[in-house]
């Protein structure tokens, strides 16, 4: 093979060169904040993933530079990879914006939204996405779909309800275990994760769908309703682990002094840096048993933030790249309203401050 | 005209002796005495369009297919005929058999497929028997095989059976169940014509297409071109039902207008019991419903034809699609916010739940149509189904996406008064039908 060329994308009005092969999705996530399509399916780290959400559907205004046309449809940005001279609009397109929130409307009317018992609430990315992405309020009026509950082990805790079904999971079992136990069943709106004949879910390898899962639908056993994300400090750890296959470096979520929680590292976009083993995730709840680094960068706007003021990390400003300038305030409250700037003193007015109290200016005033 | 038809009610012609008595297999002399590009370039200069539903010009589609080195390359029929309302293929697949296997060996050889695969819906269970003895009666007379007729082409043909899934007709899907998956459809690209079975360079053709290969190389491509009108060439079979005097198979050569189609004693026969037409979808469920006016005449004022453009004409706002064959006729005595519903039923029970706006979507739009048939809608609801079918639209993987979102959108968009009158008269609708309101009436020009 020759060597990769870098190729121009345009999204969002931002150019950026990526290596021939890139898909718009990741390309996206190089410039990073708002521009960065959602993903809910997506996972750079697992071959043939993505496609199946339709969150990160963007529209490419420009196909390429030798063939300038625009694609009729809108397009899932983490399966399409960009071409020479590619135009994408994200954040600037309204069509993207209108599907998007179809999407989120689609994808929250079956789900039961039992956030306050649910143990991925605060780092769920349904939330985040239904309050970046989504509408207030449904339009669904009707019984939300709701599945028997299946034991698949003595680790994991499967709630199908809360399952968008993004085969995210399926994908673990087949690539990172040698047998997979579990995948889809039925079709359409009734499709669901299940094993086959209740069989668990028992690889040494598979506790890593739960930090795949962007709902929680899989979520951790050993640390059901013990605490909330965001009580618990994330603290980075290794330990030299015997599992070959193991990365051993994991997050410990601590109070005081007790692990209450092992997951993997994992980056800005949610992703597992590296697969952690079983032993590690399940058994290791000391931290006499970690080497502990120092606490876990974590991102300004996580919920996980609140109460920690250090190692939060901001995210990048690019919103006056995109619109081609800063954002201006259509009217400023404090240029127009005396009452910021008062020529009376407060202490002067007896009572409660009333409009009356302040000086009027002309209308004529107010409309310059 | 008949091409395709032309034998099929001859006496035995299911069979290879009846079959060959009458001109059969003569195509595949011919075609192993040609190379394979000049195959190619004949369906192209044929101006052949896919039967199946979306109308891709075949020859264009053969010349997309990727040849490299040393890589087996695929034939796939697409027999999963599953859209309600045609059943075309069936037919031909049940009474001339040998004319698909001989349309299958033309193909392949023009394809240089060796290894060839019918996959057949799961419910066109005694058709799977006809097939393979079709197939075997083939191979018993050197038709199939090694070095067929001392070509030295090879070729063998599978059938294989679905498992009973609409979505495994999408191409893509139907490769993935062929391999022994779950019937999702693939995300493309890429195509089939570059990674299909097993990953093999493949090109997936419906059943009545790679019939119409055989006249095709009989009568030579420029011959075929010359049937039909403008870009639609050759003959189309339309599997006709609802309220029509005699429902059937038949083979048009797509000249004949809408009117003469539906009322002419040669074809349909005109309306059953003396009722008038209401509606027509005029390519199986998935196309946009026509009102009678818009069907018998376009927004223009122009006589509608049976052919791919005529049926199209003024896109989705005042036409529809020629489709698949599905020719589904209703009187003044259906209803057609039943029927709207019971589409969205089948859409929702088909969906394969890959992505979200297609799996959570059929559903919502198939629970408010169940509200407004039995009385319990609200007005707001009909502008609901028109939003949630535009967010559908256009997002989702395959085209099943559109095709549940298409009906439920053509049915507001033409008969928004009778969705509005169920509303209105919750009880009076469990008890009547709205009958044809203005429908039927002189043409009334529709706004593009």
């Amino acid at each position: 093979m020759s060597e990769v060329q870098n190729i121009k994308v345009t999204i969002d009005n931002i150019t950026i060169e990526v290596p021939q092969g890139t898909s718009i999705l990741e390309a996206a996530r190089k410039i990073g904040g708002d521009v960065t399509p959602p993903a809910m399916c997506y996972y750079s780290k697992l071959e043939g993933s993505g496609g199946k959400c339709r969150t990160c559907l963007v529209e490419v205004s420009k196909g390429s530079e030798k063939d300038p046309r625009p694609m009729p449809k809108l397009v899932a940005s983490c399966r399409t990879g960009v071409m020479d001279g590619m135009e994408v609009k994200n954040i600037t397109s309204p069509r993207v914006i209108e599907a998007r929130k179809g999407v989120v409307e689609m994808l929250l009317i079956n789900h039961p939204l039992d956030c306050p018992v649910c143990d991925q609430a605060g780092e769920c990315h349904l939330q985040d996405l239904s309050y970046e992405h989504g509408t207030e309020g449904t339009r669904y009026e009707f019984d939300r779909r709701t599945f028997e509950k299946e034991d698949i082990g003595e680790y994991i805790s499967l709630h199908m309800t809360r399952c968008i079904l993004c085969y995210r999971c399926v994908y673990v079992a087949d690539q990172l275990t040698e047998n997979r136990e579990h995948g889809i069943l039925e079709r359409g709106d009734h499709a669901e994760i299940s094993t086959l004949l209740g069989k668990n879910l028992n690889n040494e390898f598979i506790g890593n769908v739960i930090d795949v899962c962007p709902v929680g639908a899989l979520t951790d056993k050993t640390f059901r309703f013990k605490n909330r994300v965001w009580f618990t400090k994330p603290v980075d750890a290794h330990r030299d682990c015997n599992n070959p296959k193991c990365c051993g470096k994991a997050r410990l979520w601590m109070r005081g002094d007790e692990v209450y929680r092992v997951t993997a590292r994992k980056d800005q976009w949610g992703e597992v840096e590296g697969w952690i083993c079983n032993e590690c995730r399940f058994h290791k709840k000391s931290a006499s048993d970690w080497v502990i680094e120092g606490p876990t960068k974590v991102d300004r706007h996580s919920v996980i933030s609140q109460g920690h003021y250090v190692n939060t990390v901001p995210q990048p400003k690019i919103i006056d790249k995109v619109i081609g300038k800063e954002p201006r305030l259509l009217l400023n409250i404090h240029d127009v309203s005396d009452v910021n700037k008062p020529n009376v003193h407060l202490s002067e007015i007896p009572g409660p401050a009333h409009s009356d109290d302040f000086e009027k200016k002309d209308d004529k005033k107010l409309n310059n | 005209m008949k091409l395709l038809l032309e034998h099929a009610h001859v006496e035995g012609i299911r069979y290879y002796d009846a079959y060959r008595k009458h001109g059969g297999y003569r195509s595949v002399e011919k075609a192993l005495k040609m190379s394979p590009d000049d195959i190619t370039e004949e369906v192209k200069k044929s101006g052949l369009r896919g039967r199946g539903g979306a109308g891709f010009p075949t020859g264009l589609k053969w010349s997309f297919l990727a040849k490299p080195e040393g890589v087996a390359r695929h034939l796939v029929c697409n027999a999963d005929e599953s859209e309600p309302g045609t059943f075309k293929d069936r037919y031909l697949m049940e009474f001339i058999p040998h004319l698909l296997v001989e349309g299958l060996i033309v193909s392949s050889y023009a394809l240089g497929s060796n290894l060839t695969y019918i996959y057949i819906r799961g419910e066109y269970v005694w058709i799977v028997d006809i097939l393979e003895q079709a197939i075997a009666e083939a191979k018993n007379n050197g038709w199939l095989g090694k070095n067929i007729q001392g070509s030295g082409f090879d070729c063998e043909i599978y059938v294989q059976r679905g498992a009973g899934a609409y979505i495994c007709g999408e191409e893509t899907a139907l490769i993935e169940s062929l391999e022994g998956k779950r019937g999702n459809p693939r995300i493309k690209p890429p195509f089939p014509a570059v990674k299909g079975v097993w990953g093999r360079p493949t090109v997936v053709n419906n059943v009545e297409t790679l019939a119409a290969v055989v006249p095709i190389i009989n009568m030579g491509g420029d011959e075929y071109a010359k049937i039909g009108v403008g870009r639609s060439t050759g003959t189309k079979l339309l599997s006709v039902c609802g309220n029509v005097k005699k429902p059937g198979i038949y083979e048009i050569d797509m000249t004949q207008s809408v009117e003469e189609f539906i009322f002419s004693d040669e074809y349909c026969g005109g309306i059953a019991k003396g009722k008038r037409l209401k509606a027509c979808i005029p390519g199986g469920s998935s196309v946009p419903i026509l009102p009678a006016n818009l069907l018998l005449k376009t927004a223009k004022g122009e006589t509608r034809y049976m052919n791919y453009e005529s049926l199209a004409d003024g896109g989705f706002a005042s036409g529809s699609m020629m489709g698949s064959g599905g020719f589904i006729v209703m009187d003044e005595d259906q209803c057609v916010v039943r029927h709207t519903m019971s589409l969205a039923h089948f859409y929702n029970h088909e969906s394969c739940g890959q992505c979200s706006p297609c799996r959570e979507g059929t559903g919502w739009m198939y629970k408010i149509l169940k509200n407004i048939e039995y009385g319990k809608g609200k007005m707001s609801d009909i502008d609901l189904l028109w939003d949630i079918q535009g967010k559908i639209e256009g997002n989702t993987i395959c085209p099943l996406g559109d095709a549940a979102a298409w009906p439920v959108a053509a049915a507001i968009r033409h008969f928004r008064d009778e969705f509005e009158w169920h509303v209105l008269n919750p009880e009076e609708s469990q008890t009547r039908n709205y009958g044809l309101a203005h429908y039927a009436d002189p043409l009334t020009v529709v706004a593009g």
